[in-house]
């Protein structure tokens, strides 16, 4: 048992990766077997991925290390052989960030996959879209453990071509065809400039190591137009404003089921812009202006996402405006911990924690809020909240998941997010007292309309014939529920455990490039 | 294991839960206090609506496009730039992209 979990451990960064894509592979074989073979094998794969990616956190948390793995080398623990200058393999590096953004990614695709069995039930095509939701989780799990930017553009790659076409899933649907479209489009020119950056890198230090770069960096001229490339191109990627509009196209028109997975697609993103900030560039003293302008726009997104929520009439757009202005309380601290990454002080280390515990918080909460939406679909076939009404008697449990999500989102206490946001809000408070003004009021307004979801939809007479969902979407919204409750009730827990070492994985760059570069 | 430094506070949401449950309790011996000879389904339960009659709740539902209404109409100007904005065209999504890229040139230096 002993020797299994320590193969699973020494491979796991690969496995993590393979698994997914086999299962990917293997799903349209299976689903030649029968509907339901197929369902259990992919949540059987996304079972064992999230088995895998928690083993890895574990040995992560505990240790404050960095996982690395060589692949093709016999010794993959070994990033350089002697007489090695430079790590010439694909490298994986999984630090404290990248194993937490590993577990929002798996946790919300294996939601997804269990939801998927009852909510697309009545779909044609279905080996297609579990082995892209598969495809999909291999290139989120790709994007926040690789260590080499060629290969990091490649799972970008995966991952939006992924998301794309399950955006566009629902073929029958012009605006699904529409929201894809923009969402490809958008995708590839945002990774076009990636690759451009990339080559940038790459031409000026012969190397494509994210711990090689970081170490070598001289931030020349050329090292400044890479970086506002990636910043630019990862910022629209995550949805930051006013670089957003594809969001709500692309979250509005997709299967819920799918919905979370982008979600997940999106915080990887944001966590990939993380990264290049804070560990290839965080050895530039310059970088802390990117923090200044990511405040900057983490405002606009605050601001401009509540207000443009507040505003619509559709359930899952309303929701999407949610999630924008939700990034952006992400972004605002992360921006504060950036922007004074070199003073050190202790209130910009409690703003990065803040931001890196919102991004789990906003991956439950706002993908349970979309799991709801998708069950109100699934039982009325109405998006408008116009046309609903008086759901919450006869849906009583997705009611009850609503009100979660929506307190949740909404920052109230004793929910998850009251506390991620109560770390923004003090932290941002030391730089401006009015940026933390601004970012609760806005917290108030996403009240509202969570107030206006509910009044409109759940409350009054019943404007339309609804039953409750089948026990699959259920049991996906209740595990998302349950971890909404979990984190609200014990904070500490999660921030001690999983967010503090996040953080400091993020911070200490210095450490990342001596563990991967000496080859631990 | 319940409480979360903040940095310039905590945050302890068992202590949180206890507060709102004493709240609760006093606002219900309150509530104790209030009068117990009103009769129930009369016009004394009734709400006062200029003397209109109450319609029947079953038939009464404020619709979302109706909600926040004056919220809406104050922030008119505000709303009608954002709804410019997002426009739908695929083209001026890339123009945000180009615009924000071109700021990030000149605040780091590049241009």
């Amino acid at each position: 048992m002993v020797d299994i979990i320590d193969v699973l451990l020494t491979h796991g960064p690969a496995l993590i990766i393979a698994v997914p894509l086999f299962g990917a592979f293997l799903t349209p074989l299976i689903s030649r077997l029968n509907d339901k073979a197929r369902n259990v094998f992919v949540i059987a794969v996304m079972g064992l991925t999230e088995f895998i990616v928690l083993l890895l956190a574990y040995d992560i948390f505990t240790t404050n290390g960095v996982h690395t793995y060589t692949f093709g080398s016999k010794q993959p623990l070994l990033t350089l052989p002697s007489g090695y200058l430079v790590p010439v393999r694909i490298i994986f590096e999984i630090d404290g960030l990248s194993i937490f953004m590993g577990i929002i990614a798996v946790t919300l695709a294996l939601v997804a996959s269990i939801y998927s069995w009852s909510f697309m039930r009545k779909e044609d095509g279905l080996d297609k879209y579990y082995t892209l939701l598969l495809l999909l989780t291999t290139g989120m799990l790709g994007m926040v453990s690789t260590g080499d930017m060629f290969n990091f553009f490649v799972f970008l790659e995966i991952t939006s071509i992924a998301s794309a076409a399950l955006v566009a899933f629902r073929v029958n649907k012009g605006e699904s065809q529409e929201a894809a479209f923009k969402y490809i489009v958008l995708s590839s020119i945002g990774a076009l400039f990636v690759l451009f950056a990339v080559a940038i890198l790459y031409g000026q230090y012969d190397a494509l190591n994210i711990a090689t770069l970081a170490n070598r960096i001289r931030y020349t001229f050329l090292d400044k137009v890479a970086l506002v490339l990636l910043v630019a191109s990862l910022g629209m990627k995550a949805g930051i404003v006013p670089m957003h509009m594809w969001l709500p196209d692309a979250y509005g028109e997709a299967p819920a089921s799918v919905t979370i997975a982008i979600v997940a697609a999106t915080q990887a993103s944001l966590y990939a812009l993380i990264r290049m900030c804070f560990t290839l560039y965080g050895g530039i003293t310059s970088v802390a202006t990117i923090g200044w302008i990511l405040i900057i726009l983490a405002m606009a997104s605050i601001f401009i996402g509540v207000t443009m929520a507040l505003l619509q009439s559709d359930f899952k757009r309303m929701i999407a405006y949610a999630a924008v202005a939700e990034i952006g309380y992400m972004v605002l601290g992360i921006g504060v911990g950036l922007a004074l990454l070199f003073s050190r002080t202790p209130y910009s280390v409690k703003a990065i924690q803040g931001g890196i515990f919102h991004i789990i918080n906003d991956a439950l909460d706002v993908g349970l809020l979309f799991l709801v939406a998708g069950a109100v679909f699934y039982a009325t076939k109405e998006r408008l909240l116009d046309r609903l009404g008086g759901l919450a008697r006869n849906m009583r449990y997705s009611t009850i998941f609503f009100i979660i999500g929506a307190l949740a989102v909404a920052g109230m206490p004793p929910m998850n997010g009251f506390a991620s946001k109560l770390l923004i809000y003090e932290s941002t408070y030391q730089v401006s007292p009015i940026l933390a003004v601004v970012a609760i009021l806005a917290s108030i307004l996403l009240l509202a309309v969570m107030v206006k979801i509910f009044h409109s939809a759940f409350m009054g007479p019943p404007l339309v014939k609804a039953a409750d969902v089948p026990k699959t979407m259920l049991i996906a919204m209740a595990i998302l529920a349950a971890l909404i409750i979990f984190f609200g009730l014990f904070p500490n827990i999660v921030v001690e455990n999983m967010v503090k070492p996040a953080a400091d994985a993020l911070i200490n760059q210095a450490t990342y490039i001596s563990q991967v570069l000496g080859g631990v | 294991m319940f409480t979360l430094e903040t940095g310039s506070g905590f945050w302890n949401p068992i202590i949180w839960i206890g507060v709102i449950f004493i709240a609760l309790l006093i606002a219900y011996v309150i509530r104790g206090f209030g009068r117990r000879d009103y009769k129930r389904d009369t016009e004394q339960t009734k709400p006062f609506l200029s003397g209109n009659v109450e319609p029947d709740k079953e038939l009464v539902h404020l619709r979302a496009k109706n909600l926040y209404w004056g919220f809406k109409e104050t922030l008119k100007g505000y709303y009608e730039i954002l709804r410019k904005i997002h426009n739908g065209m695929v083209s001026d999504y890339v123009l945000w992209f180009v615009i924000i890229m071109c700021i990030l040139f000149i605040v780091m230096g590049v241009l």
